[in-house]
């Protein structure tokens, strides 16, 4: 008779059970390891060419020496005015999307189409910015025509983001509301959005940390290899952290191996900082959440 | 036109607060309601019973007219409620839903405090007045005491209203539905998600609500129908079998089909 004890099957069993468990977290633990390795190399190489001074100064002897000032602050102009624009049509296309279209073809075709831009490649979206913002709309090559491009490149993000953290509150408020006779909009405007919020927030903060990072959708509409200027207004050109990495690492002969360490470093860090903030964020909303 | 116990009174007394001509209803191919003549009386509690998938809910919905948000569905048929045609093209979504509460299974408090809860409806319809203090404080206060629940929640209005026991949220949701002025309630099997205290409670709170407002409640429990209501409707396969008097009804039955049910035979 068999008993409760363990018997031969149950052996095999357990052996087999153990070692699937390793195998996967084997391949889990491979997919940290491009990232310390990534971060370690940066800061070993990269790690002494920061300072503030670094942060706040121009770059100088043909980009060998010097800061990083500009590229720093044409990447915050790039990426606040991406932001302006890709975060009212994404956020109102999502409420779209979620809060009144039913389900029809027209509904479908845009769903489509979100995915569609999703999976452009972002050299696609470069040549676009260039016929439709440099070109058509004469924006000339500018802070304005990157941010376009950016911000219609993230767009997708901005959408999914947005339309996650609709989904996530209750249809029970939305019918709460409706049957108290309050129309769509007042249910949005007093329910809906109070509470996706900290999702939305989440979601535009990810995007940032893209869009700082983007080089190729930046470097025929907007971004400069080198300007002596900083740039005053949206339709000045910029130079950019990204196009600067690039830049120092393979166009400029003789600069120092750790300078472009340096700006790698200060690359991922903004990114790194933002992700952070992201998800502290989450955490702290969702610690106010009652539901 | 305000839905206020004024007119209520003044309306003529044997009119009928909902009548149903003829009303028939489709999920796409499948007819959930067939030909439903009713005239459910002013300031009565009705129950709707039946077994499930009989379509009690789906007719409960018809009459604030949540169904139609849903592509799928096709609507034959009048519903009067209060000698208006609801489904009259005339007729605003809004008024709908001001005039005729509603109260679901589970409660469902919006997540923000118990007087906000109250005073959510009062100020989407009252957007371009301010309200004083005083007055925002009344409406809580009145609404709160007609469900029953001032004395409890009156130390701890700025509490979340998740933070009451369920029983107290299903009465908070009587209660907000108040400041709107409603004159009828529709409760969709408000006790299912409550405990038997619960229950007997929102029971004793509905009964006391009788004479103030139609109350058209839907509901599994054939005890509760027995307890709460005046009259009864038995439904079955889509279609009305019997409209009567409550105590009749668990009486002397004159349907085979409600009789069986109700002696638990089937549902």
């Amino acid at each position: 008779m068999e008993g409760f004890g363990i018997s031969k099957t149950n052996i095999q069993s357990k052996r087999v059970e153990k070692l699937f468990r390793i195998i996967f977290l084997g391949m889990t633990l491979i997919l940290i390891l491009p990232v310390l390795v990534i971060l370690g190399t940066l800061i070993v190489k990269g790690g002494s060419v920061l300072s503030l001074d670094f942060f706040l100064e121009n770059p100088t002897n043909g980009m060998t020496a010097g800061g990083i000032f500009p590229a720093l602050l044409g990447t915050i102009w790039l990426v606040s005015v991406a932001l302006l624009i890709s975060v009212p049509i994404g956020v109102a296309a999502a409420i779209y999307l979620n809060e009144y279209a039913g389900d029809n073809i027209l509904t479908r075709i845009i769903n489509l189409a979100i995915i569609n831009l999703a999976g452009v490649p972002s050299i696609v979206h470069a040549l676009f910015g260039v016929g439709a913002f440099v070109m058509f709309f004469k924006f000339g090559t500018s802070i304005l025509a990157a941010s376009f491009t950016l911000a219609i490149m993230t767009m997708p993000v901005v959408i999914v983001a947005t339309k996650e953290s609709l989904q996530a509150v209750p249809i029970a408020f939305r019918e709460a509301c409706w049957n108290m006779g309050a129309t769509r909009w007042q249910t949005i405007k007093k329910v809906v959005l109070p509470n996706s919020l900290s999702g939305i927030l989440t979601g535009i903060i990810l995007e940032v940390s893209r869009t700082a990072g983007e080089t190729a959708p930046i470097m025929f509409t907007g971004a400069v290899f080198f300007s002596p200027f900083l740039p005053e207004g949206v339709f000045d050109q910029t130079m950019a952290m990204s196009l600067h990495l690039f830049v120092v690492a393979t166009q400029v002969p003789g600069v120092p191996e750790n300078l472009p360490y340096g700006v790698a470093l200060t690359l991922i860090g903004m990114v790194l900082i933002m992700n952070s903030v992201s998800i502290a964020f989450r955490f702290y909303l969702r610690g106010k959440k009652k539901w | 036109m305000n839905a206020s116990t004024d007119n209520f009174t003044t309306a003529p007394e044997n009119a009928p607060a909902i009548e149903t001509q003829n009303l028939s209803l489709w999920y796409g191919n499948f007819q959930a309601l067939e030909n439903i003549d009713l005239k459910i009386k002013k300031g009565m509690i009705t129950s709707l019973i039946g077994p499930s998938g009989c379509g009690k809910s789906t007719l409960l919905r018809c009459v604030n007219r949540i169904n139609e948000r849903f592509d799928y569905v096709r609507i034959n048929g009048k519903i009067h409620v209060e000698g208006q045609n609801i489904y009259a093209p005339e007729v605003e979504l809004i008024q709908v839903r001001k005039r005729i509460g509603m109260v679901f299974q589970r409660p469902n408090p919006l997540p923000i405090s118990i007087r906000e809860n109250i005073l959510f409806g009062h100020q989407i319809h009252h957007k371009n007045q301010k309200s004083s203090k005083e007055e925002k404080d009344a409406i809580v206060e009145d609404a709160l005491k007609h469900v029953l629940l001032w004395d409890k929640v009156k130390d701890r209005l700025h509490r979340d209203a998740i933070s009451l026991s369920l029983e107290e949220q299903q009465k908070l949701c009587i209660a907000r539905l108040l400041p709107v002025k409603p004159s009828v309630l529709l409760m969709d099997e408000p006790c299912s998600a409550l405990d038997p205290k619960g229950t007997e409670a929102v029971e004793e709170l509905i009964w006391e609500l009788r004479g103030k407002f139609t109350i058209l409640i839907v509901t599994h429990n054939m005890a509760q129908a027995r307890r709460a209501s005046e009259e009864s409707i038995f439904m079955l396969m889509g279609k009305v079998v019997e409209h009567t008097e409550t105590g009749q009804m668990f009486v002397t039955p004159r349907h085979k089909e409600t009789a069986d049910y109700i002696e638990g035979r089937y549902g």
